[in-house]
């Protein structure tokens, strides 16, 4: 009797539910910040940004660079990049796209205050009005990685007219060119988007509205997924990955992912530096020596991560095949620290943010380490404070991941080189410091390539940062979507998502 | 009479004073730099980091800052979100009438099981339902909110498919969505405070049951029901009800939990996540709205007991 009522109560309360056939929900990991390209800093954010926002260029499937807004562009010399914009582009307030709005764009980027684009285009010098459709970019040094921060929210054009006047508060109604345009944002509950019909690819979009919510749970997430609440889930943990296999109505759809999983070893940051592993790099070849990174990703992340000993992912075109993860080598750790002197056990504090994952991946590492002579303590702090904790140098080692960029600079410049901001260690080497600005600095693949050879080569005896896994894009769905293009910065292009009929 | 209302309310403005200052300071507590938080992957940049804490005040002395905020809540602007820039006040106004939707659809829960059960237990005393009272009773009680929320979610949004596992539709928009969101949180949330009634109900009852009124009802020949709910219940529902207006606190704080659960964007959810974002100024505006809300219902309640038992009148 009690289950009948429930029962009813329950229909009564759903009866309206069904049928937004049109209407695509997609849940995220966490809540976006500000809704403006050039203030956002989060990775949530980027992925509501496709929906919004289009880009200069955008990346595919083998993170090559092709045109969106712009058809094409072409280096005039080594600083002079020319871009050819798409014609008859409008924003979703009807301006038109075009050299003038690239202009305003950048130099807003460069000018307005709490812009966290500047630093991504530092190198520009400043933007000439060819034409309508043609803009000049002069950088002040020559820059490889610059046209890869057009790939991204630097890249992301703007309507100058609408931006001026919202002012400050643009982030509450955001004006761009992207297919869908701004309707409302729900703080923590949910940002709604609606087809801009004036999009020019308006024939690859096949939804009316598009939702993101936040769900930080990923129980909860995994929930709404199997009950068909939302369509799309984001960064769905590897361990969760077997239950939605297992549902028919649900499939993963992975890509490599551009970031990497490593232990940041404090080097020369303040008193915790002067510690046996800060110290005595032979102590950190041990510990790597000690590390089964294969166990380390089958246990913790369901063997779906790969296995690395580089900052840039195996789907990258600058990832040096000849130095792959070394395996285990107990003996080998165990000689190195007899050679280092060092008695055991060597301790070593190692700050852990408390996600689960994490907490575990560092347990497996404390009894891996433990075999080769390290008594491994874990501080599991949570993320913010762990991150004030690594810039002020109150740590021996740090387990941190980075969510990657797409050209390798992005993830490995402001982390290795002397003074830069993420170097938390304070790792500093003249050899890896001249490879990376050389790498910037050429603009041919293969000339790159050998400069960041270069450098991974020093990096690999220093170990300032210990490696140990590239993570995958795991993206939950319903089977019925179709037309999902997996590319490894892990954002959700909605051009050609469909519901199969 | 008049004169101790005037203190109690005389005391509001110190208490909240007190509050205010005490929610700024046990935040510099924190571990954890808001500005770096903001950052987010750019926090690696010096000139970033040292825009925002301008940008912020977090550059002035911790009394300044507390200053200039406390001077523009007295003017009523509780300031604007650092990661959203939604200002605060505005942030409130959306997500308080959904707290206080679940927190009253629980409460009907918490009173609908709670009361009777213990009604029960108490007439059928050692007996069969009374076991089973007690038994569920302490079930409700120890059973972990975050677990009986995941494990109502898989069984009857996953499993069988009849309500949404998340989210929240204001009463406004459709009321029967609204209900459907809200059903099995206000359960969940309700659950404990049902077991919590239900035990005070059974002992208030058992109290009752032996008094010589109840005797007397019963002497004079009226029916077993009437003398329960009439002459017994009446008289134990005192300790309950205020029982019950105590368990508000509880019921605000279970909210945190509950919310968190069912991806419901109310106060509970608000807090949690501008703590972890170190967003301080929707921090502070939440504390300081909750401590107002609470001053206020005591004040409330002071006055109903008043109004209740002349026998406080002339103190």
């Amino acid at each position: 009797m009690l289950r009948r009522l429930l029962l009813a109560l329950c229909l009564l309360a759903t009866l309206p539910a069904a049928g937004h056939a049109q209407t695509l929900r997609i849940a995220l990991r966490e809540d976006a910040d500000l809704l403006d390209p050039t203030l956002a800093r989060t990775y949530v954010g980027r992925i509501v940004f496709a929906g919004l926002c289009d880009k200069l260029f955008d990346l595919n499937e083998k993170l090559e660079i092709v045109p969106q807004l712009a058809t094409g562009y072409e280096w005039a010399d080594p600083v002079t990049l020319v871009i050819h914009l798409r014609q008859g582009v409008t924003f979703h307030d009807g301006e038109i796209l075009d050299a003038a709005a690239v202009k305003y764009t950048f130099e807003r980027a460069l000018t307005l205050p709490g812009s966290f684009r500047r630093s991504e285009i530092s190198s520009l010098d400043h933007v000439e009005i060819v034409d309508a459709a043609t803009v000049k970019i002069v950088l002040k040094s020559p820059s490889s990685p610059f046209l890869s921060q057009l790939t991204d929210r630097a890249g992301m054009i703007l309507p100058p007219k609408a931006t001026e006047a919202a002012g400050k508060d643009f982030a509450q109604h955001p004006v761009c060119s992207g297919p869908f345009k701004f309707v409302e944002r729900v703080a923590q509950d949910r940002v709604v988007l609606d087809r801009f019909p004036g999009y020019w690819d308006a024939a690859n979009i096949h939804f009316d509205r598009v939702i993101y919510q936040p769900m930080p749970e990923s129980s909860v997430l995994l929930a709404n997924l199997r009950s068909g609440t939302i369509d799309l889930a984001e960064r769905v943990l590897p361990t969760d990955v077997a239950q939605v296999k297992d549902d028919p109505k649900l499939r993963i759809v992975t890509s490599p992912a551009l970031g990497y999983e490593a232990i940041t070893f404090n080097l020369g940051n303040g008193d915790r530096a002067k510690t046996p592993i800060g110290q005595n790099k032979l102590l950190r070849q041990a510990f790597e020596a000690a590390i089964d990174r294969q166990a380390v990703v089958d246990v913790v992340f369901n063997g779906m991560y790969k296995p690395n000993a580089q900052a840039v992912s195996p789907a990258s075109p600058f990832y040096i095949e000849s130095m792959p993860p070394p395996p285990r080598d107990l003996a080998k750790a165990k000689a190195l620290i007899k050679q280092s002197g060092v008695p055991t056990p060597i301790v070593v504090q190692m700050n852990v943010p408390n996600t689960p994952d994490r907490a575990q991946e560092a347990e497996v590492i404390q009894a891996m380490a433990q075999e080769a002579g390290f008594d491994v303590k874990i501080n599991l702090i949570e993320f913010a404070a762990s991150l004030q904790a690594a810039t002020r140098g109150e740590f021996e080692a740090y387990l941190i991941g980075w969510s990657g960029r797409a050209d390798p600079d992005g993830n490995m410049f402001a982390f290795l080189t002397t003074g830069a901001g993420q170097n938390d260690g304070h790792y500093s080497n003249a050899v890896v410091d001249a490879a990376l600005t050389d790498a910037r600095k050429s603009i041919d693949l293969a000339g790159r390539r050998a400069h960041y050879e270069t450098a991974l080569h020093q990096l690999r005896d220093d170990l300032p940062l210990i490696y140990l896994e590239s993570p995958v894009n795991i993206v939950g769905m319903s089977a019925r979507l179709t037309g999902f293009r997996p590319v490894p910065d892990g954002m959700i292009r909605l051009q050609g998502l469909a519901v199969a009929k | 009479m008049q004169g101790n209302l005037g203190t109690r309310i005389a005391q509001i403005i110190p208490t909240l004073l007190l509050v205010s200052v005490l929610v700024f300071c046990l935040q510099q507590l924190m571990p954890g730099d808001p500005a770096m938080v903001l950052a987010g992957e750019e926090r690696g940049d010096p000139q970033v980091l040292a825009q925002i804490r301008a940008e912020l005040w977090l550059d002035r002395s911790l009394p300044v800052q507390y200053f200039h905020w406390m001077g523009n809540v007295l003017r009523g602007d509780l300031g604007y979100s650092w990661r959203t820039r939604q200002p605060v006040s505005a942030l409130i106004a959306t997500k308080l009438p959904v707290t206080l939707q679940l927190g009253t659809m629980a409460f009907v829960f918490a009173v609908a099981i709670g009361v009777p059960a213990g009604i029960v237990a108490a007439v059928q005393r050692n007996k069969f339902w009374d076991y089973l009272a007690n038994a569920i009773g302490l079930a409700g009680l120890s059973t972990p909110t975050f677990w009986l929320g995941i494990m109502m979610i898989l069984l009857i949004s996953v499993d069988l498919g009849w309500l949404p596992p998340s989210g929240y539709v204001p009463l406004t928009e459709d009321w029967r969505q609204s209900l459907a969101t809200t059903i099995m949180p206000a359960f969940v949330l309700g659950n404990a405070i049902a077991a919590i009634l239900m035990r005070h109900t059974r002992a208030a009852m058992l109290t009752a049951l032996d008094q010589d009124y109840v005797r007397t009802a019963r002497a004079k020949g009226l029916s077993e029901s009437s003398v329960i709910l009439r002459h017994a219940l009446r008289n134990a529902l005192i300790p309950v009800v205020t029982l019950g207006a105590l368990e508000l606190g509880t019921l605000l704080s279970g909210a945190v939990l509950t919310e968190q659960v069912f991806s419901i964007p109310g106060f509970g959810k608000m807090i949690v996540d501008a703590v972890f974002n170190r967003d301080y100024p929707v921090v502070q505006g939440v504390v300081l709205v909750t401590a107002f809300l609470y001053v206020m219902l005591n004040l409330l309640a002071d006055i109903l007991y008043v109004v209740i038992n002349p026998r406080l009148r002339g103190s």
